[in-house]
């Protein structure tokens, strides 16, 4: 049955785009508020990945249940970051900015690559060859779990940013930095909560990356690259648009690792950018500035 | 910032110019004196400032972040190495094709990303997709090897500047060669009509466009020169080490060794390349020694360090090291100071 099969994939593809959605909705939160580019994306996920392979194996604990340890960890850094660095480059111009995470994340991965090595390493969990039959499909429970939890995760954000108050005092900060500061709210204090934020979301998407891959530091770099794309291909600062980005990438690295050689779908994804940088440079729910 | 970066003989001071003197003399002689280890690392620290000489007529002089350099390195390795090992092409003659494709690559980059406003960020990640579309590209090309990698035949003790083999001395001096070249051609471009052209586009897009600058023109260009002298670095690259990796050649690991020399020398400077990778070549060989010295394998300390270099210098000396220096040391006259 070709048509299942295509089916079959498609649904894995969409599974890990959920994952790869939610890391770059930690990138949109951040670029949409404080406006500052976070290249040290991927390795902040890189982070988030080993921390649940660490706690795998030494407390036996689930991914899903390292996730939020690491979004608190990764939290608590993000915040730390923009405090102690990044809010001092955001007058600046944007290659400084650029410049100075470009920094952040070289040490990073390479802080990581002497403390683990460059070898693969990944988390046991009892149900890691399990599949679920629905209907003519077959899927990966560790997929089904990571694209659910990845889908808890976002709606939680979402409903953040839409309800409580200091979502709406972030969103506002984010529409007009100038007239927020009128109103009297701490911008500086709110740019380092979004960071932080920014920063828990990618580290629970490390987490539940667990699941699907092993962690080594040179996924970093490739992981950065990849929220990049979805981002932009989503649409810069609409967090919507990154989840459909992801699950647009996603299914098409699948379905091009299926149909072409899997060492050629990134490739895929890169001239999927391409396309969307030309003909919609806004993404594709982005709004028109 | 410009009248720190547009001089190199008018407005350097007696002391400035018996320093630069000194130090052409130095390099002129170093393999007279230094050992083979040390001409080596000199010639990687010539290559990198070439290479950073080569970005900074992008990002220093007209203002584009590019962040895939790797790719014109890449590309005008692959063509001067393939054109010899297929077709015996001398690398003399390979370069201007390597040049050719290069410059050809960094205008479909540029056209994609100015006629179609793709600005800031988002054009330094188009450049870094070219990179990286072009090094799973490359790992696929089995005409060149692919990821298993591409090899130049090396003949043992062969002497034949005319086919670019020989001695690492030979290799050190055409390495200068191109320091000095790229040196020059940077401060004659810096004060021609073209040059004055890429600074306002820089500092002031909407006004240069309005007095008359053709922006889409003067991009293309500065793309143009930069990719064709990186194209450069890349020929020599491929000839010096004789074996090509796609994953080596074309990674973003490279892309940002590449602006490191400009970035810690001075960005938009002249000397600011050329300081920033005699100050970081030699620091990161000083750590590789004492790790090794001390026993210890880590791999990752050296890029460590790079990284930490980068965060430093874009906190405390984001104009670059050589403004500062050149200022403290009177190497250069002050605006408003007397000839």
């Amino acid at each position: 049955m070709p048509i299942d099969y295509y089916l079959n994939i498609a649904a894995s593809g969409l599974l890990t785009g959920l994952v790869y959605g939610l890391a770059a909705l930690g990138l949109s939160v951040i670029f949409g508020v404080v406006r500052v580019v976070n290249f040290a994306h991927g390795e902040m996920m890189v982070a988030g990945m080993y921390g649940a392979v660490l706690l795998g194996g030494w407390l036996g604990l689930d991914p899903l249940l390292s996730a939020p340890v690491m979004a608190a960890l990764l939290f608590a850094c993000g915040w730390l970051l923009q405090r102690g660095l990044v809010n001092k480059f955001v007058e600046r111009p944007e290659h400084m900015q650029f410049i100075l995470l470009l920094g952040v994340a070289t040490i990073l991965v390479n802080a990581m690559l002497m403390l683990f090595g460059p070898d693969a390493r990944n988390v046991q969990v009892p149900y890691s060859f399990d599949t679920v039959e629905i209907g003519s499909m077959l899927l990966d429970a560790v997929r089904l779990r990571a694209g659910a939890a990845a889908i808890v995760v976002a709606a939680a954000l979402f409903a953040f940013f839409r309800f409580s108050r200091t979502g709406k005092a972030i969103r506002a900060c984010a529409d007009n930095p100038l007239g927020a500061r009128v109103v009297g709210l701490n911008i500086d204090g709110l740019y380092a909560l979004t960071f932080g934020i920014g920063a828990a979301v990618v580290g629970v998407a490390g987490a539940l990356m667990t699941l699907l891959v092993d962690a080594r530091p040179q996924l970093a770099p490739e992981y950065t690259l990849l929220s990049f794309i979805i981002v932009i291909v989503g649409g810069l600062g609409s967090l919507p648009g990154a989840l459909l980005g992801g699950v647009l990438i996603g299914m098409s690295e699948a379905l091009a690792g299926f149909l072409l050689t899997p060492s050629l779908k990134s490739l895929f994804s890169y001239g999927v950018l391409i396309v969307v940088l030309l003909l919609r440079p806004q993404g594709l729910l982005g709004k028109r500035s | 910032m410009s009248g720190l970066s547009g001089v190199m003989v008018s407005g350097v001071t007696g002391r400035g110019l018996v320093l630069l003197a000194l130090a052409a003399l130095g390099l002129a002689v170093a393999p007279f004196v230094a050992d083979r280890y040390l001409v080596s690392v000199l010639t990687t620290v010539l290559w990198f400032a070439y290479v950073g000489q080569a970005w900074n007529v992008m990002m220093g002089f007209s203002g584009l972040l590019s962040l895939g350099h790797a790719l014109y390195v890449g590309l005008g390795a692959y063509v001067s190495a393939a054109l010899f090992v297929h077709f015996g092409i001398g690398p003399w003659a390979g370069m201007v094709l390597a040049m050719l494709v290069a410059v050809a690559a960094g205008c479909v980059i540029g056209f994609l990303g100015f006629r179609f406003g793709v600005k800031g960020v988002h054009f330094a990640l188009l450049t870094i997709a070219f990179a990286e579309v072009a090094r799973i590209g490359f790992d696929h090309i089995t005409w060149v090897g692919g990821s298993g990698g591409f090899f130049l035949p090396v003949e043992a003790g062969a002497t034949d500047p005319l086919n670019l083999r020989g001695s690492p001395v030979l290799f050190y001096y055409v390495a200068l060669a191109l320091v000095v070249g790229a040196l020059f051609l940077s401060r004659a471009l810096l004060h021609s009509r073209l040059g004055y052209q890429w600074l306002a586009v820089r500092e002031e897009p909407d006004a240069a466009e309005a007095s008359g600058v053709d922006l889409f023109r003067a991009r293309m260009t500065a793309v143009a020169v930069s990719s064709a002298l990186t194209a450069l670095g890349g020929v020599f690259q491929a000839f010096y080490f004789n074996n090509l990796f796609p994953e080596q050649v074309f990674s973003m690991g490279r892309s940002i060794e590449i602006i490191l020399p400009a970035i810690v020398g001075g960005i938009g400077t002249l000397v600011g390349p050329i300081l920033g990778a005699f100050i970081l070549t030699p620091l990161g060989e000083a750590l590789t020694f004492l790790i090794e010295a001390g026993g210890l394998d880590l791999p990752g300390l050296k890029q460590l360090f790079y990284g930490a270099a980068l965060v430093v210098i874009v906190v405390f000396r984001p104009e670059g090291v050589w403004p500062w220096l050149a200022r403290r040391l009177r190497l250069v006259r002050q605006p408003g100071e007397g000839a």
